[in-house]
This record gives C-alpha cells, structure tokens and sequence, in this order.
C-alpha cells in the first residue's frame, strides 16, 4: 500500500524524538534506546533505579496513542501486516536482534550515530541493508 | 523526579514517532522499499532527531558534569566491533523489514490495538529475554547496551 511523502511531519516529529533523547540523558543521564530501556525492565542485571525509569519511559510510549486520540478526533492512521505467524516471526526477530546487538533504531540510529559511536553506525548500516533486503525479497522476488 | 522526567521523555518520544508517521509501518516499509512504493520520510525522522541529539549530547557532556537527577551520564563505553554487534544487527533488520516494527513503533502502536501489533508485540519482548538469557553476560551487557 502507498503511503503519502510527509517531510515536514516527519522532521517535526524527529525533533521531538531528539528533544526526547536529550531530556532523558539530561535528567537521568541514560540513552534512550527502546530495546535496552524496555529489556532492562525485566532484566535479573538491572537494579530498580533502572527497572523504574525504564519502566516509567516505556509507561510514557504506551501513554502516547491513547493521548493522541483524546486530543484529535481518532487513533493515529495505520496499516499493520496481518499475517499473524509473519508477525510473530518478526516480533521474535527484532526483539531478540535488537538486544543481542546492543540496540535498535533508537540506539544505535539516533543516539549512537550522535554520539559519532563507530559501533553505531555499524550496526545502523548492517540493519538498514538486512531490512533493504529483506523487504527486496519479500515484495519483489517471492 | 527522574521518574517523572522518564515517563516525559517517553511521552514525547511516542507522540513524536506518531507524527513523524512512524507508528505506521506501511510508512517504514515503504521507506525500505526502493524500487516500489518508496516514501523517503522515514530518513527525515533520523534527520530531525539527530539534528537535535548530536549538538544536543555535545552540549550536555560538555557543559555539565552529571545530569539533574542521576550520578552520571551512562554513555556505552564499548569500542569492539564484535560478532555479536553484526549478528544482532542483521537479525533485527530481517524482523524490522518484516514487520515494519522497531521496538519504539511497535510499542507506541499498541493501545492502538491491531491484531498484527498484539501479535508482534508479546513475541518482540520473548526475543528480548531470550537474548539477555543467551547472553549471559550480565556485566557486558550493562555497559554495553545502547
């Protein structure tokens, strides 16, 4: 399905993911990396200062949506993949990568790029190349 | 406090990635599909936010010696480019271009609640456990997951 090009939403809404970024490291001096924030809340490693902020980060994603629909008039527009044993595949996949790689989109994409971290930009060239292609395989070549 | 400003900066962070389009994964599988229906937005959302996070980051470790309500800045101390690192990386993009999911989307679209994100969901965070189980290096994972 096609979806419309959205430069000025996307970009606005990239700054407030980077504003976010800089007010958690400026208050709780931590990446706000998804995979590490929302593992550490069920990790035997974390202590319950990380259990907690990570806890209550996670709490503000989820808080999001539910926000967006008292304030406009509906829930954000999607179209989610329906395949239930394809999304479960996918859910096992990125949960299990993004943990094993020490991060995700937010981690490794945004904070660590911005960090100049070497290991970030990386990891960031090696997923975006394996979604590429895995994306090629699944909506060209089968 | 930190409580407080953690579940701020979550806040904004989940209503950032619905504006930018991104709790939509038709809008990130478009972006990962270059020879089909490709919408390029998903570049100006890393754009945006890096353009707020690298002066930003620079600004905060250079000017401050700890943040407002913690010790110290937990910046990753790690510098090897390990197996771990590529394997994991390449993993998660196979899932990622399966889905149109990260681990940020997935969780801001759950309240949402389409089957395929209730779904997808559950099984992201059985990955997550099982790869801090696999791992079963505690000490490098807490230094080292960013």
């Amino acid at each position: 399905m096609e979806t419309a090009f959205t430069p000025w939403l996307s970009l606005g809404g990239g700054l407030m993911i980077g504003a976010s970024a800089v007010l958690l490291m400026a208050t709780n001096g931590r990446i706000a990396g998804i995979s590490g924030l929302a593992s550490r809340i069920f990790a035997r490693d974390s202590d319950s200062e990380a259990r907690g902020v990570s806890a209550m980060f996670v709490l503000g994603l989820l808080l999001a949506a539910p926000l967006w629909f008292l304030a406009s008039d509906g829930w954000p527009q999607q179209w989610v993949p329906a395949s239930p044993i394809l999304m479960a595949v996918a859910g096992l996949l990125v949960g299990f990568g993004a943990v094993f790689g020490s991060g995700c989109t937010s981690g490794h994409g945004v904070c660590g790029i911005s960090r100049g971290s070497v290991r970030s930009i990386v990891a960031t060239l090696v997923f975006m190349a394996t979604a590429f292609l895995t994306v090629l395989v699944t909506r060209h070549l089968i | 406090m930190k409580q407080i400003f953690a579940l701020l900066s979550g806040l904004i962070f989940g209503l950032g990635l619905i504006i930018s389009g991104m709790a939509n994964p038709a809008k990130v599988l478009n972006f990962l599909d270059l020879f089909g229906t490709w919408d390029p937005s998903l570049a100006f959302v890393m754009g945006g936010a890096i353009l707020i996070t690298s002066p930003g980051f620079f600004w905060l470790t250079r000017t401050r010696s700890r943040p407002l309500f913690a010790t110290a800045f937990r910046m990753p101390q790690k510098r090897d480019l390990e197996p771990k690192l590529i394997v994991g990386a390449g993993v998660f993009g196979i899932g990622w271009g399966l889905g149109g999911f990260c681990p940020g989307p997935a969780l801001t679209a759950l309240p949402i609640g389409a089957a395929g994100t209730l779904i997808f969901v559950p099984c992201m965070l059985a990955g997550m456990w099982a790869a801090r189980q696999f791992s079963g290096r505690p000490s490098l994972l807490k230094a080292g997951t960013e």
